[in-house]
């Protein structure tokens, strides 16, 4: 007997969205969305007693594929479906060759690319943007939307349910070849990305998993833009190259002892140098073009880290420098913080010290847990004890999840024996 | 060795995807599970929702024709000892989770 793959029903649902969405019209997401309920809810019934199919994904996707004709033979006129499709739904000669044709792999991949531009839609905040893209081409229900961004379930409901509204009334799915609201667009969806690598990366859930869970979706649907010559442009490369080696380290930030672990701990050994090679081959691609995005200068910088052989070798007058440009594309006091503690590796930690409170808009960094862990470090390098004993449990009591919570209070317990 | 019926009832499993492929591997593991022990005779088909039910005289109709809390979705054939055992591993069904439950019914031998 066949064994379905991890999360293949998650993985499908996507898909599956994405061929019913072209042909039903963004405007019948809900209709889209319960043809896939049903699918599974088909596949359930037939599996657990007959066993998974040959090729599971096939028999979702046929069985998907055979429910929007019905559905679109007996509601041809109830409804209005895909306009760009229009008349081609219309006529028994040209509705099969259409439901065929949304079904193939590389429409499908065009239309998750389109989906997902729809879903980066300008009038929705960054946050919910991210939550439709988890929610309509990750498969990830609305509680399980809610779990990774530690946000109520109801309140969560209410954004995507907002979200989609907003989709529906786009009327179409966004069109790749429209060159004058792509670049735009495009970036939104690189920040969605971007945002959804780092929840999964340093996120505020505490279970594992559904972290390193995020940063695979991330990482997949980022893959889609590659895929694509429209959006596979230098700074999609950066993108990707910055999630390759930051993932890269994915292995080696949880400890033996199941511990997170800083930068400055890990075991470099547990690398992945084959992310790490992928990575380096990207950023060579992403190094033509006029612009030089903040994912550019990112994946620039872990690349020198992922490079380096151990923390002494690491070139920290580049890293300094490349923070620099960073905070002249996107300033921001997070950036300034780690050019700090950059600093204070390369000059030492009084230096270090003198740029942190020299951070512009400091105040901001209040609830910031690595704020007080950077102090407590350098105060501690510096022989001050009580003062580093005293930040690291500031941190703690700032920590986003109990693994964090951890890391600091064992700082602390280091610090004061 | 007896043979008894499975007769799955009930029951929604509709969810997330997530939910659903799980719900979908612990029936596949509890099957396995059935016939690793030899217990397994005929693993049996879902059944579709929908049907006609015909009655003497009057008017063929269209299912369902219990409620729909009680439609059978599918059936078993198993082997037990007596129905106590058959029961008893019914009891580790996953449909319990979605609401369902499971009819065991002793199939009936021909005896002179």
């Amino acid at each position: 007997m066949a064994e379905p793959g991890d999360h293949l029903f998650r993985r499908e649902a996507g898909r599956m969205v994405a061929a019913l969405t072209r042909l039903f019209g963004v405007h019948n997401l809900a209709l889209a969305e319960d043809v896939v309920q049903d699918a599974f809810l088909r596949a359930l019934d037939v599996w657990k007693q007959r066993g998974v199919p040959e090729n599971p994904s096939a028999w979702l996707m046929a069985t998907a594929k055979n429910r929007a004709l019905d559905i679109l033979r007996r509601e041809r006129t109830a409804r209005t479906y895909a306009p760009e499709l229009g008349r081609l739904l219309e006529s028994e000669w040209t509705l099969a060759p259409a439901v065929a044709e949304a079904f193939g792999e590389s429409t499908i991949r065009d239309d998750q690319l389109r989906l997902m531009f729809s879903c980066c839609h300008p009038q929705l905040p960054e946050i919910a943007q991210v939550a439709l893209v988890l929610n309509i081409l990750c498969g990830f229900g609305v509680k399980e939307v809610a779990a990774a961004f530690l946000t109520g379930h109801a309140a969560m409901e209410k954004r995507i349910t907002r979200g989609k509204k907003v989709l529906a009334e786009s009327k179409r799915l966004f069109d790749l070849s429209d060159e004058l609201d792509l670049p735009q667009r495009l970036s939104a969806v690189q920040r969605a990305l971007y945002l959804l690598f780092n929840e999964g990366y340093h996120g505020s859930h505490s279970e594992l998993a559904v972290r390193a869970e995020l940063c695979v979706e991330a990482m997949r649907l980022a893959e889609l833009l590659l895929a694509n010559p429209v959006t596979a442009i230098p700074s999609t490369q950066a993108l990707i190259a910055l999630m390759c080696f930051n993932a890269a380290r994915l292995p080696a930030r949880i400890d033996a002892t199941g511990n997170l672990s800083s930068l400055y701990e890990q075991d470099r050994r547990r690398w992945d140098q084959e992310l790490i090679a992928k990575g380096e081959q990207l950023l060579d691609h992403s190094a033509i073009g006029p612009t030089i995005t903040e994912f550019h200068v990112e994946a620039a910088i872990a690349s020198i880290h992922a490079r380096a052989r151990s923390l002494e070798d690491t070139s920290w007058p580049v890293i300094i420098s490349l923070y620099d440009t960073l905070m002249t594309i996107r300033p921001s006091p997070v950036v300034a913080l780690n050019r700090a503690i950059a600093v204070a590796q390369h000059e030492g930690a009084q230096r270090g010290l003198d740029e942190i409170h020299a951070i512009v808009e400091l105040d901001r960094l209040a609830e910031y847990p690595f704020y007080f862990a950077a102090l407590a470090e350098l105060e501690q390098q510096l022989g001050r004890a009580d003062e580093a004993r005293a930040h690291f449990l500031t941190a703690s009591a700032r920590a986003r999840n109990p693994m964090e919570r951890n890391f600091f209070d064992r700082r602390a317990h280091e610090v004061a024996t | 060795m007896s043979q008894f019926l499975y007769l799955y009832r009930g029951g929604d499993s509709s969810g997330t995807p997530e939910m659903m492929q799980q719900t979908m591997q612990k029936w596949m593991a509890w099957m396995q599970d059935l016939g690793a022990k030899g217990k397994l005779k005929d693993q049996g088909n879902p059944l579709e929702a929908g049907g006609k039910v015909v009655k003497k005289k009057t008017a063929v109709t269209d299912g369902p024709f219990a409620e729909a809390k009680d439609i059978v979705g599918g059936y078993t054939l198993i082997e037990a000892k007596d129905i106590n055992e058959a029961a008893a591993l019914a009891a580790g069904c996953p449909i319990f989770e979605s609401g369902g439950f499971v009819e065991v019914r002793p199939i009936m031998t021909m005896s002179m």
